[in-house]
């Protein structure tokens, strides 16, 4: 192909791009002219008029639509976030052990990761929910006494009171997450030379310790762009919350679309919240990722 | 090839006059469903308690007993009805193009389909008043909205639910915590799995929900009512007579529940109409004296064929809709007037 060919082939496909936007742009402003919609934000400051079932702050149905809209948002951000430390836990154990010296921790190990992986994450998500959650009894169950009460209506750990939606994706999202983490961190160990596990043994340095100070910090530069990619993932598969009933920014958007026909303006706002969301997560992991890197030249 | 094309055009053509002269010529619907000899009437087909197939594969509910009343009203035989099973977008195009005389699918009556400038049908007498409810288990003792109080409520989204549920406790003061699923299999899950100690829909979407439960006695419809959903039967717009004659069968059925006329005393009432000349509202009426169904373009005695057929409305809600059917569901707002319901029929006169 010469230089020419190339280049018109660039052209061709930047003026495909091009039409497709402008037929697609074209296409919305056409409808909304049509409907006599025009974009508008105004219906942020009405009230809701609906129940959000749990919310960080204080929410009453007469607030605005921007406020549980941001409800919404803070049950969306405290699932991910907590989501993406358990799963991260799960995740290094699991990965840890599918190359230890335990033959019974690294079968366990891959058949976590093999099972997993296999099964999509909304199959999971309802069968944490409706069979693990709701198959609880209505009685709370104390196995420690007062310190873990569960029930199929709320799960209360040393006080703090989670509602069994909120359990659910939390466990659902860490699990599914946590195999394709261990599957991330297993790859990064790998690529450390077999000759540096050798290394820390011969010297008579245990399995913990040689872990931690040897070989993962030669495998975490590897380790940490996958990570942050699966950590994205968690974020975005978190909107699955709405077919277990938990009230994350997704859930929340499609009840106020619903009732204030904002669809267009309902998913911009969705999908500018997600677009943050997701910065967020990928700025704090290349901090990370530089301290990382830096910190291995500078030793 | 030019030959089959000219014919192919000329039939084209001879159809359009045909559709045109149908149109132009004021020719009622009625007049074609009296000719044919049977009704084509639009049904769901999935709703328990509204159109449903029975043990023996036929269909049975409530709309499936107005398709009957209107076909012994208009041919005289509550038999010949064809059954057309739609699903809801394909309601309104099937009665524009003449696929269907009518449509009795519990669909809610309101401005927009009314309207000429909105879906432009025409609608017979609300024959169902809809709305939400709730449904509780029995033992949880929970009576009335009060009692919900502080619990937990599955909520299906998608529809105006939330909101109406939320305007009803709200204005009531009454706390409660909503638990939201996207669609009704896993509302119903989610209330059999006790998440929740009441769930809510429309009441025919609940009682229909319970008759699929194991143990659907130990569940049970409050009798508040959170929002109007009224269902009711209509033809295509503009066609007079065929909207009129839907209209005063319905009013006839309401009638005969008010005059305490049955499927089993509507002979005994019509003779005795025809022995008493001082009876003359039932004489009206059982088309013993006047032109009242002459008017309608039916014959004067259709309101003796619609009840031999079907019964009057209560007969007809007790035997889907009553305690002791499949889908009970409280009779409240499709009671007659004079029972505190909202049915009331204008006089046959």
């Amino acid at each position: 192909m010469t230089r020419r060919q190339r280049w018109w082939i660039q052209v061709l496909l930047l003026a495909a791009v091009l039409t497709l936007a402008g037929i697609l742009i074209n296409n919305l402003t056409v409808n909304l002219i049509r409907t006599g919609l025009g974009l508008s934000f105004r219906w942020l400051s009405r009230p809701a008029g609906f129940a959000i079932s749990e919310h960080l702050l204080p929410f009453q149905p007469s607030d605005s639509m921007a406020w549980a809209l941001l409800m919404g948002w803070l049950n969306s951000l405290r699932v991910i976030a907590c989501s993406i430390a358990l799963a991260t836990v799960l995740g290094v154990v699991a990965g840890a052990a599918s190359r230890s010296n335990n033959p019974l921790f690294s079968a366990l190990a891959g058949l976590y990761v093999g099972l997993i992986r296999q099964i999509p994450l909304l199959l999971q998500l309802l069968f944490w929910y409706f069979v693990a959650f709701l198959g609880l009894p209505s009685e709370p169950l104390a196995p420690l006494g007062a310190l873990i009460r569960i029930s199929n209506q709320s799960i209360n750990v040393m006080g703090l009171n989670l509602s069994v939606e909120f359990a659910a994706v939390l466990v659902g999202l860490s699990v599914f997450t946590g195999a394709s983490i261990a599957e991330v961190v297993r790859g990064g160990l790998d690529a450390v030379p077999r000759g540096q596990w050798e290394a820390f043994r011969s010297l008579g340095i245990g399995e913990g310790l040689g872990l931690k100070s040897v070989v993962l910090p030669q495998a975490l530069p590897a380790i940490l762009p996958a990570l942050s990619s699966q950590y994205l993932n968690l974020a975005k598969n978190s909107t699955l919350s709405i077919a277990v009933g938990y009230a994350d920014l997704y859930a929340v958007s499609d009840t106020a679309i619903t009732q204030t026909g904002r669809a267009i303006e309902g998913f911009l706002l969705l999908l500018l919240s997600f677009l943050l969301l997701n910065l967020l997560i990928n700025g704090s992991m290349q901090i990370l990722n530089h301290a990382v890197l830096n910190k291995g030249q500078r030793t | 090839m030019k030959q089959g094309f000219c014919l192919s055009f000329g039939v084209l053509l001879v159809g359009l006059q045909a559709c045109a002269t149908l149109g132009e010529g004021g020719a009622s619907r009625l007049d074609l469903v009296r000719q044919r000899g049977e009704l084509r009437c639009g049904v769901s087909g999935k709703i328990p308690g509204f159109s449903f197939l029975d043990r023996e594969g036929r269909y049975a509910g409530l709309d499936v007993d107005m398709c009957k009343a209107f076909a012994a009203a208009f041919v005289g035989d509550a038999n010949k009805v064809e059954y057309r099973p739609l699903t809801a977008p394909e309601r309104f195009t099937a009665l524009r193009t003449g696929e269907i005389d009518l449509l009795s699918r519990n669909t809610t009556f309101n401005l927009s389909r009314d309207a000429s400038g909105g879906n432009g049908v025409a609608f017979a007498p609300v024959v169902f008043h809809d709305g939400q409810g709730l449904l509780v288990r029995r033992d949880s003792g929970i009576k009335r909205l009060e009692d919900l109080r502080n619990q937990t409520i599955c909520v299906g989204s998608g529809t105006t639910t939330e909101q109406n549920l939320n305007d009803v406790f709200q204005a009531k003061g009454i706390p409660y915590k909503p638990v939201k699923y996207q669609d009704l299999n896993q509302l119903v899950a989610g209330y059999l799995q006790k998440r929740c100690a009441a769930m809510t829909s429309d009441r025919s979407q609940l009682a229909s929900a319970r008759s699929g439960f194991e143990q659907p006695g130990n569940h049970q419809i409050l009798p508040e009512v959170l929002s109007k959903e009224p269902l009711a039967p209509l033809s295509s717009g503009g066609d007079q007579r065929l909207a009129d004659a839907m209209r005063w069968v319905v009013y006839a059925l309401v009638t005969a529940e008010e005059m305490g006329i049955t499927q089993n005393n509507v002979d005994a009432k019509l003779q005795e109409a025809i022995n008493d000349p001082s009876k003359t509202a039932l004489r009206r009426f059982l088309g013993v004296e006047g032109e009242l169904g002459s008017k309608l373009g039916l014959p004067n005695d259709f309101v003796v064929s619609v009840l031999k057929a079907t019964g009057n409305y209560g007969e007809i809600y007790n035997r889907h809709l009553g305690p002791q059917s499949a889908v009970p569901i409280p009779r409240g707002l499709n009671q007659l007037h004079r029972d505190g319901g909202v049915l009331i029929a204008p006089p046959f006169q």
